[in-house]
């Protein structure tokens, strides 16, 4: 990287590829960063904790939260989900794709702002950056500085804490899929799975990589998100905004001056109450000066809300004048305060699938059935004819037991004679936890029988008492 | 505010070169890419240590020596086990990878070796093996003549999905038929029977399936059935249900495996048929023997897999 010298954020944003420029943001307190130092420390405890989370279980590793990709199953503390239950997985993804859709038409980014992963840790490495380097002119200081002793030091430690933390998150994800302890032991010991090493340097790069050198470029240049959230703004959504009318007034923004300190003496020479102090551009982690309006770098993060806030204060004017309000709103000639525009068709419509994709979602968890079965009838050949002019379809069955013991079952035919079903030899139907076992079925009918049957159904009857009996249906060929 | 340092950079630099007032500008590629084309070249080094590469007339470069090699056990030509160690290459790596699925799948088949063949067909979970392993023994072997799913073709190979069984539908009696291969026969009729007698007995075998015909040739069809003249009897029975110790077929059932009558929807096409195996014979019902080709556990679990996954008895 060519050595530019670091200086105040740029103020239109650079073409592309173009800027060389790291941002360095300067700290800032106020609810916005409260509320996001909050969702840090929960998201963090909830990451980084819940492998670790113990959780009885008689048949798998105890461990809460555990993505079993080697039998196939997931434990999600008492629930345990198999492949068979992909459906999930597509309402999940269906859900937090309205849920995403839902609160970016009303709010705006503010999954960008508080909750994708990437704000959280690119926060977390620059407040690492803070704690070692110091605050924003320090750590200009210290990149404007030649590679000394002092350099070296700072720069090495924070960016170690940096590659620890990548590596903490690496191992973190990859003990979701194996029982944590074990796994932390034998990563250390050399024994763990080539697969478990493969993840934890993979994550361990990317995280440093994006949140640690590339930031607000992920943001900006690689994620898909970044732009078509863009598409859900409608007029009336809330978003991070300046009010340029108070801002500017009709003589523009101006830094307090002499005979411009005061609010009326400013509004006498029509300037507005933005005092140009550049703090809203030196907060903002994608380095944009929102004075310029809506901009697809904006993450919604809030914190040039903060920072102007704070500076409105020691001024002596009123909070708000960079808000979170409506396109709308700030045009209007009488503005009122800013709130929830959510009676429009397309917010109303996310709400209703959100509501629609969740209903469906826990009425398909709660209701589901122990014993799952399924039937392939054999196609080649579809049907064969028997010496006494008789039919046969053969089927394959195959029996899923999700409960967590062995289970006996019998099946029985319904819609045909009870004698047309053959089992072969199998005695008993025993099918072990968590396994599928499948099954050769015979079904011979008579040629009348046959050509009077197109569809019949097969029942798995499991044997305990409580648990219900499973009827697919199938079909019959006969020509 | 300062000025956009980034678009306001020096004049760039040129290559020197100036043709009548045109200059080249030096553009050096970025340096994150010329350094991944450096470590191509050092991977391209590394790669040949490890893995046949150059060409030297018509052998090769293997690599170093010892540094990367593959063990594999293969069967020589005359039936010998050996255990082979060479470089790192492809054939090798496939052979020692078709070793490990077998060191796999040695339990399953050992277990189905060691068991008889009722009890495989009685363990569920071991039928699951035969059906699988069973499945790709069949397409490599059997299916290019009873076809994929062992349906067979008529005037061709037998079905093995429905009940009839020429030789024999017991467990040991397929096992008989896989290894010892099996050949079916029935002799030309042109020589010693005339057109009519051959339509007679035609008829008569139509009416033992339940097939149109003519009651009055297939009366004496009968007769001549059971007659020294034609002498039908000796292999299909006096009953017609043919014997499975000779591979005769049985005539009363509904099966067909040489003359496609149920394809045929007139009753003179369905005659011709019968006919032409009458008068020419059969000299093509042969199964090749796979006692040598295929390990004594593999025929055990083809046996069952055609016996239980297949066909099976009524
Ligand atoms: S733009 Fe993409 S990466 Fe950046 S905060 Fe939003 S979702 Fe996350
Ligand atoms: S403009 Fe404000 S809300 Fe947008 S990213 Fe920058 S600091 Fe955050």
């Amino acid at each position: 990287m060519e050595a530019t010298s670091p200086v105040s954020p740029v103020k239109k944003p650079s073409p592309l590829l173009n800027r060389q420029i790291p941002i360095v943001t300067r700290s800032v307190k106020g609810k916005f960063r409260t509320f996001k130092t909050a969702v840090m420390v929960i998201a963090y405890s909830v990451y980084f904790l819940l492998p670790w989370m113990q959780w009885e279980r008689s048949n798998a590793a105890s461990q809460a939260l555990l993505f079993d990709l080697e039998s196939r199953r997931f434990f999600i503390f008492n629930l345990v989900v198999y492949p068979q239950d992909i459906f999930w997985l597509a309402m999940l993804l269906f859900i937090a794709a309205a849920l995403l859709f839902f609160t970016t038409g009303l709010i705006g980014r503010a999954w960008c702002g508080y909750f994708c992963f990437q704000t959280l840790w690119t926060d977390l490495f620059i407040m690492i950056e803070r704690m070692v380097q110091g605050e924003r002119p320090a750590r200009l200081r210290l990149i404007k500085q030649p590679w000394n002793a002092e350099k070296i030091l700072k720069m090495g430690v924070s960016h170690s804490l940096m590659i620890l933390i990548s590596f903490w998150t690496g191992v973190t994800f990859a003990a979701y899929f194996t029982y944590a302890p074990d796994f932390v032991y034998h990563l250390f010991t050399g024994q763990a799975a080539e697969a478990g090493y493969i993840t934890v340097v993979v994550l361990t790069i990317t995280t440093y990589v994006a949140a640690g050198l590339s930031r607000e470029h992920i943001c900006t240049l690689a994620c898909p998100y970044a732009r078509f959230q863009g598409v859900m703004y409608e007029e009336d959504t809330l978003a991070v905004a300046y009010d340029v009318r108070r801002g500017e007034g009709t003589a523009g923004r101006i830094a307090p001056g002499k005979g411009l300190r005061i609010r009326e003496e400013r509004q006498a020479q029509g300037h507005g109450d933005c005092i140009d102090c550049g703090f809203c551009v030196q907060v903002c982690p994608t380095g944009i000066d929102i004075r310029d309006g809506l901009q697809y770098q904006c993450i919604s993060c809030g914190l040039c809300i903060d920072a102007c806030n704070n500076v409105m204060d020691s001024v002596g004017s009123p909070r708000g004048l960079i808000r979170y309000d409506s396109e709308q709103n700030i045009a209007s000639p009488v503005p009122h305060r800013p709130r929830l525009e959510w009676r429009r068709p397309k917010v109303l419509g996310y709400a209703a699938s959100l509501v629609v994709a969740s209903t469906i979602l826990f009425y398909n968890i709660g209701t589901r059935s122990d014993t799952e079965a399924n039937v392939q009838q054999v196609r080649q050949p579809l049907f064969v004819m028997l010496s006494d002019g008789s039919v046969r379809n053969r089927y394959q069955i195959n029996i899923i037991n999700k409960t967590e013991h062995e289970q006996r079952y019998y099946l029985k035919v319904q819609g045909i004679p009870a004698n047309a079903l053959d089992m072969g030899n199998i005695p008993e139907i025993r099918v072990r936890a968590g396994k599928t076992l499948s099954l050769n079925a015979k079904v011979d009918l008579s040629s009348e029988q046959a050509k009077a049957t197109k569809h019949f159904s097969f029942i798995v009857i499991p044997t305990i008492a409580e648990a219900e009996p499973v009827v697919v249906k199938t079909n019959f060929h006969s020509h | 505010m300062s000025q956009d340092k980034t678009t306001t950079t020096a004049t760039p630099k040129t290559t020197g070169h100036n043709w009548d007032g045109i200059e080249e500008y030096t553009n050096p590629l970025p340096t994150w890419w010329i350094w991944g084309f450096y470590i191509t070249f050092i991977f391209t080094v590394v790669y040949w240590l490890f893995y046949p590469a150059w060409p030297i007339g018509d052998k090769f470069t293997k690599g170093i020596p010892g540094l990367h090699t593959i063990t594999y056990k293969a069967t020589t030509v005359d039936g010998k086990e050996v255990e082979k160690t060479t470089h790192w290459n492809m054939r090798s790596k496939f052979m020692h990878e078709m070793n490990e699925m077998e060191g796999v799948q040695k339990q399953w088949f050992d277990k189905v070796a060691a068991m008889s063949f009722e009890d495989v067909s009685k363990d569920a979970e071991l039928m699951q093996f035969v059906n699988s392993a069973g499945k790709t023994l069949f397409s490599d072997n059997c299916a290019p003549c009873h076809q994929a799913g062992g349906q067979g073709k008529i005037g061709f190979s037998p079905n093995l999905t429905d009940d009839h069984w020429q030789f024999g539908g017991t467990h040991d009696e397929i096992q008989q038929t896989i290894v010892h291969g099996r050949k079916g026969f029935m002799p030309a009729f042109k020589e010693v029977l005339n057109e009519q007698q051959i339509t007679q007995l035609a008829n008569y075998v139509l009416s033992l399936s339940g097939e149109p015909h003519d009651n009055a040739f297939a009366t004496a069809g009968a007769q001549l059935f059971k007659s020294e003249d034609a002498g039908c009897y000796y292999c299909h029975g006096a009953d017609a249900k043919g014997n499975t110790q000779m591979g005769s077929a049985n005539l009363t059932d509904k099966i067909w495996l040489w003359a496609d009558v149920p394809a045929k929807s007139t009753q003179e096409s369905k005659l011709a048929e019968v006919k032409r195996v009458i008068t020419g014979g059969l000299d093509r019902g042969v199964m090749p023997a796979w006692g040598g080709r295929l390990k004594p556990e593999q025929i055990k679990l083809l046996t069952v897999y055609v016996h239980d996954s297949l066909g099976g008895g009524k």
